[in-house]
Formats: structure tokens, C-alpha cells, sequence
């Protein structure tokens, strides 16, 4: 089975089906895209299998255990990170704090420990030094830049260490020197074992970052493949220049 | 090290105030003050770092005042040292009585919070006019007198238990803000369903500091009530105490620790001054709205965030211009001899 399976999972919204029995399965080890065009449902997916939406039918599996309808914060648990399309840190936390808020620990030990403790924060300013932000960690995070703020948000997803990230636009609103250290640092931690599903409009970052490619369409995968095959599948090319 | 001798200093200055300012008119004040102090800070252990603004804190209060009074006549208590003994039994009991409160109350957000918290309170007034059997209605409840202290010592005892609260209260809003749970709470109010999603427990967090909060409210109720000697329902239920500690907090700063203690220190003494000096006519609210509309235009954040903006902005502009003439002294350090 793979890493992530999503098995005829539908949502839908009124009259609108978001997510239409989409199936999707990311391979343990990959970094695998995620494209379509806009309100093919790329969102509502990642919604849907990180419990942020509950879904109408379908079943979702992460590491062989059943994930359809769970609490955001039991996936977090699990092991399954995401970042937010429109990036949801934590604005009057310093930078560090925001790090050390995905550092939970379970029952009294979390009133009884101090934030700051010692291996902890050496992981915090890692994770920190590896985006690039140690300079300004005293600061209240809604000072960042919004490319800043999407990697605070990547780098406090990783303090937990997850097994899978989704990313949700990682690139968008970045400028390109720093998405091209954002794809460094997603491989990075691709060669250290972490599995990503990666959600992004930019082509060039996705073509060069990302195998295999789905591609979504009105609520369903219309295709898969090598960069290489999508950009020849006229199924993909239909969906985004109409017919 | 000179933030310690500071605290240290100043702990040494409220320790010494009332034997240095032993008028009873001026002691009274200052435990008032200090039952402020302790209110504001236990609200803003829960409003403060959640964000959940809640404005029925009285509740909590009045039933720290009806336990202790009800339990010094039954158990037939004299007056002395030993009801203050009790004031933590009434705060533990206001404490429980938040249990099933917070549960119901924090099922909602932000605004409809704000207004069941109200709504609350509203409840637990009538309750203590209504039910005579326990409260005795409107006639209200006597607490045991303490005999034998006379003049400028009766206020003493009452000044050291409200400065201890003070203390005691600060410590434990000193080790939620360091502790891990605390940093949950701050999560949850910039972004409580984001922290949710992060494994923090939004729901027994929010609940753990609502109960905190009414322990320490329900202790300053019960320290009010053997100081006055005696209680009424409009008195021990006051919605004005609610509005009082929730504006001390927003004065002081929200989520600070000394910013609560500082809205006390500031509008306390100002009220009660305000009221011996214009009693007869209320124009001491004329002022007292005066002078909140001018915060709010002036310091919305509250004193102490914004005086700690400032003096990082002054820190900043030092450095700067410190560096600046640095490099000016590079420039002259080249000039050949």
C-alpha cells in the first residue's frame, strides 16, 4: 500500500462537487506534485486528509492507518505537517515561540515544562538557521515578509518532524531566489526520508522539484506521471486551456 | 540581575508601605488596590493570553464571598486570623463552580463568549437575591468582626494577605507565560484552530486557565467580603467589577504580566479618590470616562506594550546612531599622522 491513499473521497460545497470520488496515492520517499487548475479541488484535498474538512464518502489511509474524518490535531500527530495556502503562523509570537508551539508535549508535563527547554531549543534555531530566519527570531512574527512567513510556517511544521509534509503553494508570492532555496531545502529533507505532496501553480518549480505529477480537474486526478509525460498529455493541456 | 534587584526593591517598597503610610483612609485604598491588582491578574491569566474576553468574572467573586460568609456562620468562626485561612477554601470553591461555567462557555467564541459570560453573571445575581434560604436575600450576610484590632493596625492584616494573593497570583501567571501550556495559550489566541491543528489541546487549555482565573477571583471576593464585614447581592455581584478589572487589564496591557498590576496601581486609587472627593454629585464618572476615552484614542494596546514599543524603537535609534558615530571614529583613526 502506499504511504498516502486517498480512495474515492467525495466533498462537496452546495451544489458544487469540490472533490468528485478523487483518488489519489503518494509513494513513500517521493516528492510528488500536485497541479490543476483553480478550483479543481487541490485545497479541499488537503483539507480533507489533514481533517480540517470532513469528507461525505471515501476512505483515507497515512502509514496504513485509517485517516478519513480525524481531528487536525490527530493527523498532526501521526505524522502528516501541512502549511497553509494563505500562511497561518502565529503574528504576535516571536519567531521562535511560533517554533516551539508545534513542540507540544502530551498531558502535565506541558504545564510543568518550561518552553524554552534545552534540545528543544537547539532544534528551534536549527530549524530556524536551515530556512534562513535566525536573525530575526526575537521578532513578532507579523513583522516577516510573506515569503519569510511561509517559511517560518514550513519550519515549524518541521520541529515536530513529520514523516509527510502537503504543501499548499509553497512558492506563491516568493520571490525566486528564495524558492530556489525553498526546493533545496524540500530536497534536503526528501534525501533525509521525508515524503512531500506539493501543491503549486508555479510550473517551473513543480516541473523541476516534483516526480510524479497528479494533476486535478473538477474534483478528480485526470492524470499522472514523469514531468516530462504531463507536459505532453493532452487530457492536461484540455483542462487548463479549455477546449 | 538589575530586573531582580528591581522586583526586589519593589517588593521591599509594598511590604514597607503601610508602616511607612499607616493612615487608615490611605491602607484601605491600597488593599483595594492590591485586591485589584490580584483580580486583574488572574483575569488576565485566562482573557490575556487566550484572548477570550470574558466579562462575568463576578460571578466568581460573588461566590467567594457568599462561601466565605456562609461558612464562617456555620462553622461559627470568630474574627482573627482564622477566616483568612478560609479565603482559599472559597477560592477553590468558586474554582469548581467554573468547572461546568467554562465547559458550557467555551463550546463558543469570541463574541458569543463575551455575551454567555455576561449572561452568567446575570444569572447568579438574582440566584443570590432569590434563594434567602441560603443568602438571606437583600438583607445580606454579616461576617465575624476582628476584635481587638485597633486603629492603624485593623487594615495590616488585610494588606499582607492581599499582597501575598498578589504575589502568589503573579507567580503562577509568571509560570504559565514560561511554561509550555502558556505558550499554547498565546497560540490559541492568535490562531486557535491552526494551534488545534498542531496538536495543542485547545479545549482542556482554555478550560485549565478559565478555572485558574476564577480560583484567584473568587479569593479576592472572599478577602473583599471580611474586609467589608458584611454582604449584599448588588455588592458581592457587582457588574461593575467586571467591567473594573476587564479595563485595568486593556489599561495595562493584555497578556503582560505587569500590565494588569499597573492598571490596578493606575484606576483604583484614582476611583476611590475620585469618589471621597465627588461623591455627591458622580461627576467622578465624567472623569473616570474621560479618562478612558483617552487611553483608548492614546494607548489602545494598554501602557506597558506600547511603552516597550517605544523602548525598542529608543534602543534601535541608539544603536544606530552609536554605530554611526563608531564609523566616524574609524574614518579619523585613518587620517595620517
Amino acid at each position: 500500500m502506499s504511504f498516502l491513499e486517498v480512495n474515492n473521497v467525495s466533498k462537496s460545497f452546495g451544489g458544487i462537487h469540490a472533490l468528485d470520488t478523487c483518488s489519489i496515492s503518494v509513494q513513500r520517499g517521493t516528492v510528488t506534485g500536485l497541479i490543476g487548475p483553480n478550483g479543481s479541488g487541490k485545497t479541499t484535498l488537503f483539507n480533507v486528509i489533514t481533517g480540517y474538512d470532513q469528507a461525505e464518502k471515501g476512505e483515507i489511509f497515512f502509514d496504513g492507518k485509517a485517516l478519513i474524518n480525524s481531528k487536525p490535531d490527530h493527523v498532526f500527530r501521526l505524522g502528516l505537517g501541512r502549511t497553509f495556502q494563505l500562511t497561518r503562523i502565529f503574528p504576535r509570537l516571536t519567531v521562535l515561540e511560533n517554533m516551539h508551539v508545534a513542540a507540544q508535549r502530551v498531558g502535565t508535563r506541558a504545564l510543568l515544562s518550561r518552553w524554552s527547554s534545552s534540545h528543544e531549543q537547539r532544534r528551534a534555531l536549527e530549524l530556524l538557521d536551515f530556512v534562513g530566519l535566525t536573525p530575526l527570531k526575537d521578532l513578532p512574527a507579523a513583522n516577516l515578509s510573506y515569503g519569510q512567513k511561509k517559511l517560518l510556517e514550513f519550519a515549524y511544521i518541521l520541529i515536530a518532524d513529520p514523516s509527510m509534509i502537503l504543501l499548499d503553494e509553497p512558492a506563491g508570492g516568493v520571490n525566486p531566489t528564495m524558492i530556489n532555496q525553498l526546493a533545496e531545502r524540500i530536497r534536503t529533507l526528501n534525501r533525509q526520508g521525508v515524503t512531500f505532496l506539493v501543491v503549486e501553480h508555479n510550473m517551473e518549480f513543480v516541473m523541476s522539484l516534483c516526480n510524479p505529477i497528479m494533476v486535478m480537474h473538477h474534483g478528480a486526478r485526470i492524470a499522472e506521471g514523469t514531468p516530462q509525460e504531463i507536459r505532453k498529455n493532452p487530457t492536461v493541456l484540455e483542462a487548463y486551456l479549455g477546449e | 540581575m538589575v530586573k531582580k534587584i528591581g522586583l526586589v526593591v519593589l517588593l521591599i517598597a509594598f511590604i514597607a508601605f503601610p508602616q511607612v503610610f499607616s493612615n487608615p483612609a490611605v491602607t484601605t485604598i491600597a488593599i483595594f488596590t492590591l485586591m485589584y491588582a490580584t483580580a486583574t491578574t488572574a483575569w488576565n491569566i485566562f482573557s490575556g493570553y487566550t484572548g477570550y474576553i470574558a466579562l462575568g468574572h463576578a460571578a466568581f467573586f460573588g461566590i467567594g464571598s457568599y462561601a466565605i460568609a456562609l461558612m464562617c456562620l456555620n462553622w461559627h468562626i470568630p474574627g482573627g486570623y482564622i477566616p483568612f485561612l478560609l479565603v482559599p477554601v472559597a477560592g477553590l470553591i468558586a474554582a469548581a463552580f467554573a468547572v461546568p461555567v467554562g465547559w458550557i462557555s467555551l463550546r463558543t467564541r469570541k463574541h458569543t463568549f463575551v455575551v454567555i459570560t455576561i449572561a452568567i453573571f446575570f444569572i447568579m445575581q438574582p440566584m443570590a437575591f432569590n434563594l434567602r434560604s441560603i443568602t438571606n436575600g437583600s438583607t445580606g450576610l454579616s461576617l465575624p468582626i476582628p476584635t481587638g484590632w485597633g486603629g492603624t493596625y485593623f487594615n495590616f492584616p488585610f494588606y499582607y494577605v492581599a499582597l501575598a494573593m498578589l504575589v502568589f497570583a503573579l507567580g503562577v501567571s509568571w509560570w504559565i507565560r514560561n511554561s509550555k501550556y502558556g505558550l499554547g495559550l498565546l497560540a490559541i489566541r492568535d490562531d486557535e484552530d491552526r494551534a488545534l491543528g498542531l496538536g495543542v489541546k485547545t479545549g482542556s487549555s482554555k478550560l485549565i486557565a478559565f478555572v485558574i482565573s476564577a480560583f484567584f477571583v473568587g479569593m479576592v471576593g472572599a478577602l473583599h467580603a471580611y474586609f467589608q464585614e458584611s454582604i449584599y447581592p448588588a455588592f458581592a455581584f457587582d457588574p461593575l467589577f467586571d467591567i473594573a478589572i476587564a479595563l485595568m487589564g486593556f489599561l495595562g496591557g493584555m497578556g503582560t504580566l505587569s500590565g494588569p498590576i499597573l492598571g490596578a496601581i493606575i484606576l483604583e486609587p484614582t476611583q476611590r479618590y475620585f469618589t471621597m472627593q465627588f461623591s455627591a454629585n458622580g461627576y467622578y464618572l465624567i472623569i473616570y470616562g474621560a479618562l478612558f476615552l483617552a487611553i483608548i484614542l492614546l494607548l489602545p494596546e494598554g501602557v506597558v506594550p506600547t511603552a516597550n514599543k517605544y523602548w525598542l524603537k529608543w534602543k534601535a535609534f541608539r544603536e544606530r546612531t552609536k554605530n554611526v558615530s563608531n564609523e566616524s571614529d574609524d574614518g579619523k583613526g585613518k587620517v595620517r599622522p
